[in-house]
């Protein structure tokens, strides 16, 4: 798997997001490093799965807890080319929550004259399966 | 004697939540910190069994509402019969009961 | 923690000088740390603080270069839009140099 390209083989990278934002570290971790490696120009997917969905749900208010709100850091990943965020429905069905309760992420098309198209893309358990077995490598979080 | 159980485990990544919920008495309170309010959510697998809960074992449920805001939970999603409280209600929580016991 | 003076007034500053509270900044701030660049800012030097300061506001992070060099272009015009302009307005780098100057936190993975 991989291809190469102008200055090196591109892989395909994974980041499995599982745990909600605030109450253990590992979310803000995960955007951190993602943001970091786009320098490398890799072929990036996330994933978010179990309570991971809650790490891009909309409205976040985190003045009562005294941590800083990182959420409005996603919309800022279509900047860094980052514009495939896979979200697993079952995930979000055991949780009574729906697309609707996601934020509305978006990145501009290069392709196709800058059109805004959306990054987040529900997929089922299955397909989320499939997704995993086409990575070259995959990151937990 | 009453207990304020705390459950600060989403109840979707730990099983605290059973667990404190198969170990309350009538007349104890339940409260939800942290990733614990995700498991308040109307309409959700966590939800129903808090939901019969409130129902079965005669325990008050709370969550706190700083912990809901941050994410993303607006109060009208909560289970019906669960309370929102504020820092403060959890100090008046902890000074009611004869113990706080925390599942972590 | 050390600290610079500013119109009489202390800001606290980390060991590599980037202000420690964001929400205290002031446009004097930029001033005073140029000044000990030896850096006179000049309206095109603002632009480039003031955009960060907004992307900062907006998305909670300062960009990286490739994304700064990018979202310049685009809002200022194309011959702005390279990182040689950003390191003649900022020889120690626009990352390091401006960012700090706008009061933000030290780009996530800059070395």
């Amino acid at each position: 798997m991989g291809d190469m390209s102008e200055g090196g083989t591109t892989k395909k990278f994974l980041y499995l997001n599982r745990k909600a934002s605030y109450g253990t570290v590992y979310a803000l971790e995960s955007l951190e490093v993602v943001l970091i490696a786009a320098a490398f120009e890799q072929d990036v997917s996330l994933a978010f799965i179990d309570d991971g969905v809650y790490q891009i749900i909309k409205g976040q208010d985190t003045k009562g807890i005294g941590m800083k709100n990182f959420s409005p850091t996603f919309n800022a990943l279509g900047d860094y080319d980052i514009n495939k965020l896979y979200v697993e429905k079952e995930s979000l069905d055991e949780r009574g929550l729906t697309e609707d309760d996601l934020m509305p992420l978006v990145y501009e098309d290069e392709d196709d004259d800058w059109a805004e198209k959306p990054s987040i893309k529900i997929v089922n358990r299955a397909e989320m399966a499939d997704l995993m077995q086409d990575q070259d490598v995959i990151l937990s979080f | 004697m009453s207990i304020l159980h705390t459950v600060n485990k989403s109840a979707y990544e730990r099983n605290a939540l059973d667990s404190c919920l198969g170990h309350t008495k009538p007349g104890d309170s339940v409260l939800l910190i942290e990733d614990g309010v995700i498991s308040a959510r109307a309409g959700s697998v966590a939800g129903d069994k808090l939901a019969a809960a409130l129902g079965e074992t005669g325990v008050s449920i709370y969550a706190l509402g700083a912990d809901m805001a941050a994410r993303g939970i607006p109060e009208d999603k909560l289970v019906d019969g669960v309370k929102v409280v504020d820092y403060a209600g959890f100090v008046d929580l902890a000074a009611e009961n004869d113990a706080v016991e925390a599942w972590l | 923690m050390s600290s610079i003076t500013v119109d009489g007034k202390e800001y606290g500053v980390d060991e590599e000088g980037y202000l420690a509270d964001l929400s205290t900044w002031v446009p004097g701030i930029a001033d005073v740390m140029a000044a000990q660049d030896d850096l006179t800012l000049t309206d095109e030097h603002w632009d480039i603080i003031n955009f960060l300061r907004e992307y900062y506001e907006e998305y909670q992070i300062a960009p990286a270069i490739r994304v700064l060099t990018k979202a310049i272009g685009k809002k200022l015009g194309k011959e702005k839009g390279n990182s040689k302009y950003l390191y003649e307005l900022f020889p120690y780098g626009p990352a390091k140099q401006a960012c700090r100057y706008a009061g933000l936190p030290k780009p996530t993975g800059c070395v």
